[in-house]
């Protein structure tokens, strides 16, 4: 079948289109495929491999790994890796809540002002967050160091001994975390906030909705796409952190991003690693499931 | 004009502050005489001097250059040949969100998932070349995966930003040189590329930025030998950190800023076009 198909004003069929589309894609694709999805198709096989006495790998394909994440191991039954996982479940979860928390004033504040100001005050909250990670990090260790003002003041007070620092510890933890993830959850809600339609806020005012009420109705109704991507780009993110947690919580605060750069790293078990990274795509859809379908629930209010 | 609580102004000001404070402590505390601790002992130039000195400092710094020029301009060609290839490619609805969700998926992957899947590929594609020359080190670790791995993650955002671009020209003006007896290439030449331009040069920008930036991959994937500078400060942070370090970052915050109002002057026009 040969049909006549005009595309930039140019007379042409499908089968020249292909040619001619998948010689500029061709690269592309076989980029991708060979580097992304190839490695990720073999990611998920290894994790069902186990690992060898000298750290190589055996492919023979067992559950083996999967019960090791949940804890049965050569012991009886340890809770660590469980533990683990739902602390970085927990710590996503609560940097979301608190990013978007923050973030909402943040983009009401910035949809408020003049528009040459807007364009100005997003490209303020954006600038940090294309600073290296490390570096936003390991300058908090500066502020909660021990003489610097913050430790200071709280050694002053009385809530830490005498010369000791902030941080390691879930506080500085969660202080790194919302100060990395903050701007990803500002410009959704901000693009969703500057094209509020403030009449529905009114009405919803005039027929005496208390503040709660018009907030909900009136307000969240409206900017639920800008709600579910800024938690999109602030959970996954969350999820599969490990530079904070490991400059900012000490060695006792481990998340599955730190175990999954250990398996890789000093204790050379790919295939544990492998089920782990497994383990952190199913927590994140899982997560985002739930969101989207409160997302679409919450839309149609 | 909407009249917002009072308490959002303060909490915005202070949500702003918080995302400053860190830049603004390493930005002092290069400047600062005092060797440890942070009490300020008096302005100094010297942590940069000896930067400029230090040999592994350099030879990061030439490490990360290499990597991000390299990967930079390879993910720029095809990044973009892939945002123009598949605008014609005659997909059907299936086709296109299936292209759709592979070009978007790096930028949804956790970095440490694509930085083991790529440990693990270097390994399976180390112990498959070695059958046939068991010399080669192509996929050791080195700049060579380093600069394979950054164009990975590269790729999809510049398609994506050119892609945008692209659909922001339309088809009218490829209909309208056609009418007017354009060439394929003329019209490619002289209407679409320098239309096109400032979309490749923001994606490059905002590639390069990635790679420079990228911490999560490059410490999975570099050799002892091929340490870019987000690792050395990394692994300076555990060591103990010293004045050069803050010196090292306050000029890469400087050089990533410089590069952000690159993008957004780029940008700009079509920003207040609306």
């Amino acid at each position: 079948m040969k049909s006549t198909l005009v595309i930039d004003g140019k007379p042409t069929n499908r089968l020249r289109l292909w040619l001619s589309g998948l010689g500029l894609v061709g690269a592309g694709l076989l980029w991708l495929s060979c580097f992304l999805i190839g490695p990720l198709l073999a990611l998920s096989l290894l994790a069902f491999a186990s690992r060898g006495d000298y750290g190589d790998i055996i492919w023979q394909f067992n559950l083996e790994n999967v019960w090791r994440m949940v804890g049965f191991g050569t012991f009886g039954w340890v809770p660590d890796n469980l533990l683990i996982i739902g602390r970085s479940v927990v710590l996503a979860t609560i940097t979301t809540s608190l990013c978007l928390a923050l973030g909402f004033p943040l983009a009401f504040w910035i949809a408020d002002r003049d528009r040459r100001w807007r364009v100005l005050l997003i490209a303020i909250v954006m600038v940090p967050a294309c600073v290296n990670l490390v570096i936003r990090t390991y300058a908090w260790q500066l502020i909660l160091g021990n003489h610097a003002p913050p430790a200071v003041f709280a050694q002053w007070a009385g809530f830490i001994p005498a010369d000791a620092a902030l941080y390691p510890g879930q506080a500085a933890v969660y202080l790194g975390m919302i100060s990395a993830m903050l701007p990803f959850a500002v410009l959704p809600l901000y693009t969703s906030v500057e094209r509020l339609d403030w009449s529905v806020v009114e009405a919803a005012r005039d027929l005496y909705g208390g503040p709660w009420r018009t907030f909900r109705h009136g307000i969240l109704a409206q900017v639920t796409p800008g709600l579910i991507a800024a938690t999109i780009l602030t959970l996954i993110p969350s999820l599969g952190m490990f530079v904070v947690s490991d400059l900012l919580g000490g060695a006792k605060y481990m998340l599955v991003g730190n175990l999954i750069q250990q398996q890789f790293g000093a204790a050379a078990d790919w295939p544990f690693g492998a089920m782990l990274g497994l383990g952190l795509v199913v927590a994140s859809l899982v997560s985002l499931l739930i969101l989207l379908r409160w997302g679409s629930r919450e839309g149609r209010i | 004009m909407k009249r917002l609580p009072r308490g959002v102004g303060v909490l915005a000001i202070v949500s702003i502050a918080v995302l400053y404070l860190p830049l603004v402590a390493v930005m002092a505390l290069s400047f600062n005489a005092t060797r440890h601790g942070q009490s300020w002992g008096g302005f100094t130039w010297s942590w940069y001097a000896k930067l400029f000195n230090n040999e592994a400092v350099l030879n990061a710094a030439t490490n990360s250059a290499i990597v991000a020029v390299t990967s930079t301009s390879l993910a720029t060609v095809i990044g973009t040949l892939l945002a123009i290839g598949l605008r014609r490619l005659p997909l059907g609805r299936w086709g296109r969100t299936s292209a759709d969700v592979i070009i978007n998926l790096p930028t949804v992957t956790p970095d440490i998932l694509l930085a083991a899947a790529l440990v693990v590929a270097y390994g399976i594609f180390r112990s498959v070349v070695a059958h046939f020359s068991p010399e080669s080190k192509f996929f050791d670790p080195g700049l060579t995966t380093l600069i394979i791995g950054h164009v990975t993650f590269q790729v999809s955002f510049v398609a994506v930003v050119v892609g945008a671009r692209l659909k922001a020209i339309g088809n009218e003006q490829f209909e309208a040189a056609r009418d007017l007896f354009a060439s394929t290439w003329g019209v490619w030449r002289r209407i679409i590329l320098p239309q096109l331009a400032p979309g490749i040069v923001g994606g490059a920008l905002l590639a390069f930025t990635l790679s420079l930036d990228d911490f999560v991959v490059s410490f999975f994937i570099s050799g002892p030998s091929s340490t870019t500078l987000p690792v050395l400060i990394y692994a300076s942070v555990k060591r103990g950190v010293t004045p050069e370090i803050h010196a090292l970052s306050t000029l890469i915050v400087a050089l990533t800023m410089i590069a952000i109002l690159s993008i957004a002057i780029l940008n700009r026009p079509r920003m207040t076009k609306e």
